[in-house]
């Protein structure tokens, strides 16, 4: 098989973006056609990857390799990012951003995070990396009139900046101390302490850090959330978590798999520091994507647990984690979505208040999806944090199990601060009333999800079982 | 393959539930349709498992009605089965639902679709954790009647509703992730968390300290053990009084059947080592809180307070380790069941009437309210434990039990049978008898006819297992008895490795 076949998605990807960006400039106000294609396009290669029958190989002299888990990780980058367009179009269009770049931007952060997440070698990871947040800091600053906006753009710009170049740094390190960029070469020519090689792996894990935004490199997330526009941060909260979780997966267990007792300690306290920061900073805020943003911080931590155990399972339940948070969080984005009163969007909290009177079905929607998301069965949030624990004591690392259930109680609370707004509250005026099946469906399609989780539960398991990285 | 009754008890509520939510609720009006649809699935569903209580061998110790599916494939199997313990606290769930239905139709005002939703989903969840035979699953059910029960308190409830349910939820959440911390660490430890396999093989004793202790924190918050009880008194004061039945009456047994099923059936070494710890804790339970009920001016925080103490009587009963310890507290958790509610329903009716729960406001309604004067005090007296109530038996048997044991203790907790009198006899005079000094009162009508019905049956039930508690010994019997062998059993090995 020719190499270039294992690559279709992405020259399809590539390609498409070129003719999207054409016909943006040749046709007027052509934004509807060009999202409608997105959409298009993104269900075309889902099916195109999916067709993929279990051919697997590493090509372009091994810096490229196509596998069960890029599969695995691409299907969920594109499912979620077509829920996500799907929900945020109204929102994108009463915002008046309806600018026909939006999905462009959008298919191009995409085809960053594809050669990321199949990157074999460091140049190519770095190439993917690059691609994924040089869109994702426009995305940022895409309301260019409001200020805030374009705040959010800025500071992630530079602090992204800063954190791709300690990585870029830390990939010279370790090129210059393994002699090649290939993630197996690396890790059969890396010794169990080479102090070249863990400096280089500390730096590549700031950067990976800053990405995925755990603690102590989480610092943008809150303004960012705040000032991007919701359909934006709707994609922030969950594609790029999702890639970058991927990658961060594949460091950890490819190249540097042989150095696991000096990341494991890194990864162990950047993951409490997560949880206990996500946790305690969500509780006093007053908005909403705010309090989405340290909930964020909060579940990579916890996705990150999986990665600290060590073991095979361990990644499998970061994966599982990720995949069911995704869900939670295209759900809860869409009830934020519909937070709208007098042609205004809403973001705070209290605005919530005494909804369930008003909005029965949306206010039950948002109630299932805040409990899976604090992790109380018998919801799909539970299972993800369970198979998490799972791995965790399988490794023996307690302290890091009981950090992490004591915080999912303190982040309990912040979670059903809002549903005792929602429904123990008095109600005030309801928001508007519309019928949308692009926000609606998502919605209830999540409910249904996160509800009927626990009839099979190992659903997400069975997949992840076949995925092999070493 | 038999026919799933275990599944179709627990899943019929659930069923009902839905179709609930799929009847219109009219604007204003009574939402009969909802109405109906819960009666009538509880009620059929009581009558189901009265008929499965009827089928179970009574004379073998081992689970019976088992049903096992693949769920998490490869290491947890969805597995139900009951025995002659569990099919109690079954009953007691069943029996005690339709009577919370009957009563929130008059006292519910907002919302009552809802909450009918929410009685029927919690029943679900209650009746999922007394069937499962496995760990998960069990945690699975234990944790998710948080839910409804949040939601409980927290919409219908009282003025400071908020603050209790909140903290009725984050008490029970931080008591129970521990016990999820254990059971994924039996996990590792025994390659299993089916819990008829952890029966046979044991787990090792030096694991057994901490697990117990794990276990320990989820089921005294829930149960509640002083001094973890104080989420209790609040989420019974706000609750509406279906809210407060259910609470008291099934959600603190779930800590009772959590001891004798995990802490005495699979940590018998540990269960041994902390007796010190229970009876002490038990013993504080028993008398402090008693002396806080006399303080009370809420009746339903007084209430609150005999179910501490009371529950008190249920673990040293348990931690006995033998017959009549054991079987004594499981009656007494079942008759606290009955005589919690119907307390509960009782302060309701009058709280219905004059929108007050404060002991003052009463005062000599005997006049008024005769016939609910009586069956109000057949309730008193079973909580006081008079002889011929079902309050007697259990008390009784586990003062029996404790008095084998531990003299001190035994001597203590009787202490505490004097302050329940002292404190319900008291509430008993300055609520029915004395002047009426209110004017407000004089207005005040007896019971109606369903208000009649539900106390009337209650009390039936406390009277009939007072004068005959026969058929709840002949249903646990054997089961209890396999449980102290199986624990003496234990005891011995453990004492021969260790020599």
């Amino acid at each position: 098989m020719l190499d270039l076949n294992f690559i279709i998605p992405e020259i399809f990807l590539t390609l498409s973006i070129l003719i999207f960006v054409i016909i943006g400039v040749f046709i007027k106000n052509s934004f509807e056609i060009i999202y409608k294609l997105s959409l298009f396009l993104i269900f075309l290669l889902i099916v195109i990857i999916l067709s993929n029958n279990d051919e697997y190989s590493k090509i372009f002299n091994e810096s490229i390799s196509i596998d069960m888990f890029s599969i695995y990780s691409k299907i969920l980058i594109l499912t979620s990012t077509f829920f996500i367009l799907f929900i945020s179009k109204r929102y994108i269009i009463d915002i008046k951003n309806n600018k026909f770049e939006y999905p462009v931007i959008v298919l191009l952060s995409i085809l960053g995070m594809f050669i990321m997440v199949s990157s074999n070698d460091l140049i190519v990871f770095y190439l993917g990396l690059e691609l994924q947040s040089l869109a994702l800091y426009i995305l940022a600053s895409i309301d260019r009139d409001n200020i805030k906006s374009s705040e959010a753009g800025i500071k992630y710009f530079v602090l992204s900046a800063l954190s791709s170049g300690l990585l870029l740094y830390g990939c010279s390190l370790v090129y210059g101390f393994a002699g090649s960029t290939n993630f197996e070469t690396i890790s059969n020519n890396t010794q169990a302490f080479n102090v070249g090689i863990i400096f280089g792996m500390v730096f590549i894990l700031v950067g990976l850090a800053f990405k995925v935004s755990v603690v102590p490199f989480h610092m943008w997330t809150p303004d960012v959330y705040q000032g991007a526009p919701t359909s934006v941060t709707s994609f922030f909260s969950v594609v790029p978590k999702i890639a970058g979780m991927a990658i961060f997966i594949k460091f950890m267990y490819l190249p540097f798999r042989e150095i696991l007792d000096q990341w494991q300690y890194i990864l162990v306290f950047m993951s409490i520091a997560s949880m206990i920061l996500g946790a305690v900073g969500a509780m006093a805020q007053k908005n909403i994507k705010r309090l989405m943003a340290y909930s964020s911080i909060g579940h990579m931590g916890y996705a990150l647990a999986g990665i600290a155990s060590g073991t095979e399972n361990g990644f499998k339940s970061t994966l599982v984690y990720i995949s069911i948070y995704l869900v939670m969080n295209i759900g809860a984005f869409g009830c934020i979505l519909l937070m709208k009163r007098d042609g205004k969007y809403i973001e705070e909290i209290n605005e919530l208040s005494g909804i369930s009177k008003n909005h029965p079905l949306i206010s039950l929607g948002f109630l299932v999806i805040l409990f899976s998301l604090a992790g109380i069965p018998p919801l799909a949030g539970f299972f993800a944090k369970f198979y998490i624990f799972m791995s965790v004591i399988e490794s023996n690392m307690f302290t890091l199990a009981i950090v992490g259930l004591v915080t999912t109680v303190i982040s309990a609370f912040y979670y059903i601060r809002i549903i005792k707004v929602m429904y123990f509250d008095d109600p005030k005026k309801s928001f508007e009333r519309f019928t949308d099946y692009r926000i609606h469906g998502p919605i209830i399609i999540s409910c249904i999800l996160l509800i009927s989780f626990f009839l099979y539960p190992s659903f997400l398991n069975d997949i992840v079982s076949k995925i092999i990285i070493f | 393959m038999n026919f799933p009754i275990l599944s179709a008890i627990t899943f019929i509520p659930i069923i009902g539930a839905l179709f609930v939510f799929l009847t219109r609720s009219e604007k204003d009006e009574k939402n009969s349709g909802a109405i109906y649809i819960s009666i009538f699935t509880s009620i059929v569903n009581f009558f189901i498992i009265l008929f499965v209580w009827y089928s179970i061998d009574k004379t073998t110790s081992d689970f019976q009605f088992i049903e096992e599916y693949n769920w998490i494939s490869g290491f947890i199997k969805f597995k139900f089965g009951i025995d002659g313990i569990s099919i109690l606290f079954i009953l007691l769930t069943a029996f005690i639902i339709p009577i919370c239905i009957f009563s929130c139709i008059n006292s519910i005002k907002t919302r009552l679709k809802e909450f009918l939703i929410a009685l029927l989903v919690l029943e679900t969840f209650i009746i999922g954790v007394f069937c499962s035979l496995d760990l998960v699953i069990f945690y699975l059910f234990f944790e998710a009647g948080l839910i409804p029960m949040f939601l409980i308190i927290g919409i219908w409830g009282g003025p400071r509703k908020v603050y209790s349910a909140f903290k009725f939820f984050l008490f029970t959440l931080l008591g129970s992730v521990l016990m999820l911390v254990a059971i994924i660490a039996i996990y590792w430890i025994s390659g299993t968390t089916d819990i008829t396999e952890i029966y046979q093989t044991g787990i090792p004793s030096e694991y057994q300290y901490l697990l117990w202790l794990a276990f320990f924190s989820s089921f005294a918050v829930k149960l509640p053990m002083w001094p973890v009880h104080t989420w209790l008194p609040d989420a019974h004061v706000e609750a509406p009084t279906a809210g407060s039945v259910v609470l008291a009456a099934i959600l603190l047994k779930m800590g009772g059947y959590g001891f004798i099923r995990f802490s005495v059936g699979m940590f018998p070494v540990a269960s041994e080592y902390f007796t010190p710890l229970i009876f002490s804790l038990s013993t504080i339970a028993v008398i402090y809180t008693s002396l806080i009920a006399l303080m009370q001016k809420d009746m339903k925080k007084l209430i609150a307070y005999s179910s501490v103490a009371h529950m008190g009587y249920v673990t040293i009963g348990i931690f006995t380790f033998n017959k009549q310890g054991i079987e004594g507290s499981i009656v007494q958790m079942f008759s606290h069941g009955l005589i919690s509610a119907a307390l509960f329903l009782s302060v309701g009716v009058l709280y219905d009437r004059t929108h007050s729960r404060l002991i003052k406001t009463y005062g000599g309604i005997v006049n008024l309210m005769p016939k609910y004067s009586f069956l109000f005090m057949i309730f008193v007296l079973g909580t006081l434990g008079l002889p011929g109530t079902s309050g007697f038996v259990g008390e009784f048997l586990v003062l029996v039990g404790v008095f084998k044991v531990n003299y001190l203790v035994a001597i203590l907790a009787s202490i505490g049978v004097i302050l329940a009198a002292a404190y319900i006899l008291w509430l008993y005079k300055r609520v029915v008898f004395g002047k009426m000094e209110n004017i407000q009162l004089k207005k005040i009508k007896d019971v109606n006819l369903s208000e009649a019905a539900i106390l009337g049956v209650l009390s039936a039930a406390v009277l009939f297992f007072g004068f005959y508690p026969d058929p709840l010994f002949q249903t646990v019997n054997v089961s209890v008895d396999n449980l102290i062998n199986n624990y003496n059993a234990d005891i011995q090995q453990n004492i021969t490795l260790k020599k």
